[in-house]
């Protein structure tokens, strides 16, 4: 009942003019995917760089609390930016997406990615030492770095996937 | 020509037929070149717009570049490599491919541009490092870096609406 839902979403989606716009100008599609793999590129490395601090393996001269305000915030326009290209993907060919379990799965990843990402900023911006305070909290900062790199790769690798596990 | 026996040597080889048959091995590779190359880009902005004046102006460029630039280095490692791989599956079809030809020289273009940057700034680089805004030269550089990158960005993508592989 649920796939047959949104496959007559996909339908419905596909039939609007604004998908058949992105559909049929031969630009829109490679255009909104570089945009959107761009701001992948500036998230990614923004988080990445922050967990690599938590890890001790870059920019040790500095506390992580600065190196996350300086890298964390820019993350939630960027996402943004991400959700309104992604959507209008979305628009322009709903059944690549809607009716594919691998973007499911990349959502899933998202929102675990968010919750782990917005804990990590707001840990750090009531208490800049969060994450020293002990040796605790030091292993428990170096799984939840490992962790958030592991689940924003994830997303990278599920984006990528979706190409390769779309319905006929 | 050498250049071609060389291009038929590693397409026609046993690791290039593997990635073109397998149905896991090209995206799964693609992954990691996707992966790599964001890495790449998005800690290379991190640097541009320090040069631009634009972020980090309160830490000096040279510590900006040594905390985020070992790890533009090893992705960029992995992106040639995956990269590599990917071209030699097919590498007649790429080479015919005018947006192929264009990212690679857009890449060398980037590589020139941090070339000539480092050049330029060895003598001075202390005298201005700390400044929040770096002088023109430093800030044409940053500028011209993220324009580079984005475009090769946008060739890689366009290689896949131009080109069909398999």
């Amino acid at each position: 009942m649920f796939v047959a839902a949104l496959t007559a979403l996909s339908k419905w989606l596909a039939a609007t003019s604004l998908s058949s716009t992105i559909l049929t100008t031969g630009w829109i599609i490679p255009t909104l995917q570089t945009v959107h793999i761009l701001c992948v590129a500036v998230l990614f490395s923004s988080a990445v760089l922050v967990d690599l601090r938590m890890l001790g393996v870059l920019q040790r001269d500095v506390p992580l609390s600065d190196v996350a305000r300086r890298f964390l915030p820019a993350i939630w326009p960027i996402l943004l930016v991400l959700l309104v290209t992604g959507g209008l993907l979305i628009v322009g060919e709903p059944r690549r997406s809607l009716v594919n379990g691998t973007f499911y799965l990349k959502m899933a990843l998202l929102a675990v990615a968010i919750v782990l990402t917005s804990a990590l900023q707001w840990s750090l911006a009531s208490t800049p030492g969060f994450w020293d305070r002990d040796t605790g909290r030091r292993v428990a900062g170096g799984i939840a770095a490992v962790a958030s790199i592991l689940v924003w790769s994830g997303i990278l690798f599920a984006g990528r996937w979706i190409a390769y596990t779309q319905a006929g | 020509m050498l250049s071609q026996s060389l291009i038929a040597f590693f397409e026609d080889s046993a690791l290039a037929d593997s990635i073109r048959e397998n149905d896991i091995l090209f995206p799964l590779i693609e992954s990691i070149h996707v992966l790599a190359i964001s890495l790449v880009i998005g800690s290379i902005l991190a640097v541009d717009l320090r040069l631009l004046g634009l972020a980090s102006v309160g830490r000096s460029v040279s510590r900006v570049t040594s905390g985020v630039l070992p790890l533009t280095w090893c992705a960029f490692v992995v992106a040639v490599g995956s990269g590599g791989l990917l071209f030699i599956s097919n590498a007649t079809k790429y080479l015919a491919n005018g947006y192929f030809v264009a990212k690679m020289l857009l890449i060398a273009a980037a590589g020139i541009n941090m070339l000539v940057f480092h050049a330029l700034s060895t003598r001075d680089l202390p005298r201005w490092e700390n400044a929040a805004r770096p002088p023109l030269r430093a800030r044409l550089a940053g500028g011209l870096s993220i324009l580079l990158w984005v475009a090769v960005v946008a060739c890689g993508r366009w290689i896949g609406f131009t080109m069909k592989v398999g």
